[in-house]
């Protein structure tokens, strides 16, 4: 699959488009409508976090965004495209880390990161095995770590060989499901360290999902926030924090929310990385 | 690197959609390689593309004097930076022209690219290790295998002591697991082999005129032998899997952690449920597949020598004593506990990860059909000289 459209250079360029989007389950007890008219534009460069209650449908909408789910109405384009008619290349187009990592147990570290570009069965051997080992580095791992099972790894080294396997053919669009649950503060702090790290230098688009306010506030440069069925804020933390709504109220200004406010304000707001006219290159 | 004037018809870089080129040029008497187009992942994993690409790379010029021009490329990501280092050798080139952003990305494949530390070959006394490590770990087996017959046993008799705290409600959804939904596949296989074997034993007999010994040899082998084993077989498969797979998944999400912490017994809880469902229900089942795989039986040689069933029922209790029937009942009961304790013991094994499941469930189905068949030799032997009319 070779994509023409190539990528414009205007500043603003639409990466995820979302219009109208309903998205109703049907259960026993009838009709469940998690999404209803819900509109979400995702700019190059953006790191977007999805904010919302349990069951507003935050995994659903990037689950969609993956084309693991349809929509009931409206539509999902990712780098305008429908993103069901991803096929080998799909990779290539957008990475995804799973909240539990998703490594294929029967394959060694290496083979994990590798999988996609080998699927592919174009590329020489020793080329995709190198490609793999320069990613174990860039997400923090040694090449020492290589042969392992992933069962033999920690929590935070199995999300690391995770995102080097959604970065191996450098896609420009990356999506996070609860990138540091389930992690120490200590490793979620390199963690996120990590992937702020990577979203500069690979001028990637981030999509996350997270409960932990840190990480939101540390990452993101826009927060969109799901309730009532639909993006009712987005913008900076700022921002959203000032929207009257009783759901931000009750998330932001709790107790967990003021302590994780209170880090903010010693810290500047994350700025928005300006977004560079080629993707897949680096910046340094 | 020194500051070359690179050829001056380089195309132009605002050719973003252009597929991965790379080319070799002669300019001021120096050899130029000139690469451009998007050396990205995606207009690499077009077949079309890449073998283009390919096939320029190898028909570059082999010498690594060449100049390289790298300014032309519209899109370079790290899987294109690592086609460039491959070519050349992991070491820069003397002359190299490139963007900024460009070197970035290849400083960084550059600096990451190095050798895989191989597993080093294991040594004689490595393997003679591993070797005798075999021996304790039989011994292993054999002793937790024995521990969960003794577990059993000491569950069994806490049931009896107060059967009203017994878990009846798994064991009644396991008798239906076990029992009842097998009854179809079952009977058809039984049937099936039934009319298999009459077709098969009628072609001898004719030749020799004893006809109608037909029952005697159907009555025997199937109410004797192939019925509680072809049963056994076919619940192994189907039970004993589903009960490895079940307490295997009950340990990858550490629901038999739970337990323990609940003070909930597994031998009392799991596995004696299962294992007293499949006694019960495996004996059953025998007797069924039996009935099945004689009908099968009246029904072809019917059809191929003319016995009627009429006479082929009223010949029956003459040719098969009723010592085989509880002799068989006996064999089932074994088998449905070996089934079920097997399955248990390797569903209990099965490290929390999805690999060792599938891995842990093939053991259960290949280990319990072979006790079946070790067991049944060994009643076929112990048992000679019973129910045969001498």
């Amino acid at each position: 699959m070779n994509t023409q459209a190539a990528p414009s250079s205007a500043a603003s360029e639409t990466v995820v488009d979302i219009r109208r989007l309903w998205t109703v389950f049907k259960n026993t007890d009838g009709e469940q409508v998690v999404h209803r008219d819900l509109d979400l534009r995702i700019a190059r460069g953006e790191v977007l976090s999805l904010v919302g209650g349990s069951g507003t449908g935050k995994t659903v909408l990037l689950r969609q965004i993956l084309g693991l789910e349809k929509p009931s109405k409206g539509t999902v384009e990712v780098l305008g495209q429908a993103p069901g008619e991803l096929s080998a290349a799909g990779a290539a187009n957008v990475g995804m880390l799973f909240q539990h990592g998703a490594l294929f147990s029967a394959f060694s570290v290496l083979e994990n990161i590798a999988f996609p570009l080998r699927e592919l069965k174009l590329l020489p051997d020793e080329l995709i095995r190198n490609a793999a080992l320069v990613k174990l580095q860039m997400v923090g791992l040694e090449p020492r770590h290589a042969n392992r099972s992933p069962a033999d790894l920690s929590g935070g080294m199995i999300k690391r060989v995770a995102l080097a396997r959604a970065l191996i053919m450098d896609p420009p669009l990356l999506l996070l499901d609860e990138p540091t649950a389930g992690l120490d503060p200590e490793a979620s702090d390199s963690f996120c360290d990590l992937l702020r790290g990577l979203h500069r230098e690979l001028g990637l688009t981030v999509v996350m999902v997270t409960h932990d306010l840190d990480t939101l506030f540390d990452l993101s440069t826009r927060i969109a926030v799901l309730a009532d069925q639909k993006v009712i804020a987005s913008g900076t933390a700022r921002e959203v924090i000032a929207y009257p709504h009783p759901f931000i109220h009750e998330y932001f200004l709790g107790g967990r929310g003021q302590r994780a406010l209170e880090a903010l304000h010693d810290r500047p707001a994350p700025e928005r990385h300006a977004p560079r006219p080629e993707a897949g290159g680096a910046e340094r | 690197m020194p500051s070359t004037t690179p050829p001056a018809d380089s195309p132009a870089a605002a050719d973003v959609g252009a597929s991965p080129r790379i080319e070799s040029r002669e300019q001021d008497g120096k050899r130029w390689i000139v690469a451009s187009g998007r050396w990205t992942t995606l207009a690499m994993s077009s077949p079309s593309d890449w073998q283009a690409l390919a096939k320029s790379l190898d028909a570059l010029p082999r010498q690594d004097d060449a100049a390289w021009d790298l300014r032309p490329i519209a899109q370079l990501d790290h899987i294109g930076a690592q086609l460039l280092w491959e070519r050349w050798h992991h070491d820069w080139p003397a002359t190299l022209e490139l963007a900024p952003q460009h070197k970035a990305v290849l400083d960084q494949v550059a600096q990451y690219t190095v050798g895989t530390p191989e597993e080093p070959p294991k040594t004689l006394v490595e393997r003679l290790r591993d070797f005798s490590h075999n021996g304790p770990r039989a011994m292993g087996v054999t002793r937790d295998f024995v521990g969960l017959i003794g577990q059993l046993t000491i569950d069994v008799g806490r049931l009896l002591a107060a059967p009203h705290r017994g878990p009846w409600r798994d064991f009644s959804g396991h008798l239906y697991q076990f029992g009842a939904t097998a009854l179809h596949i079952t009977a058809l296989v039984g049937l099936l082999i039934g009319v298999v074997l009459a077709y098969l034993i009628s072609q001898q007999l004719r030749q020799y005129g004893a006809e109608t010994f037909v029952v005697n040899i159907l009555g025997l082998s199937l109410v004797r032998e192939l019925g509680p084993v072809l049963a056994a077989v076919l619940i192994a498969g189907r039970s004993g899997s589903a009960i490895t797979a079940q307490i295997g998944v009950m340990r990858v999400t550490e629901e038999l952690d739970a337990m323990r912490v609940m003070g909930i017994p597994h031998g009392f809880r799991l596995v004696m449920p299962r294992v007293l469902a499949l006694a019960i229900a495996m004996p059953l089942i025998s007797l069924w597949t039996s009935m099945a795989a004689l009908l099968g039986g009246m029904l072809a040689a019917d059809a191929a020598l003319d016995i009627s069933p009429a006479y082929f029922l009223s010949a029956l209790p003459r040719a098969v004593p009723i010592a085989n029937l509880w002799l068989a009942t006996a064999k089932s009961a074994v088998f449905g506990i070996l089934i079920a304790l097997i399955g248990c013991y390797f569903g209990m094994k099965v490290k929390p990860n999805t690999e060792s499941l599938g891995r842990g469930t093939t053991s259960s189905v290949v280990t319990s059909i072979t006790a079946v068949i070790l067991v049944d030799a060994l009643f076929a032997v112990l048992f000679k000289g019973i129910g045969f009319r001498g």
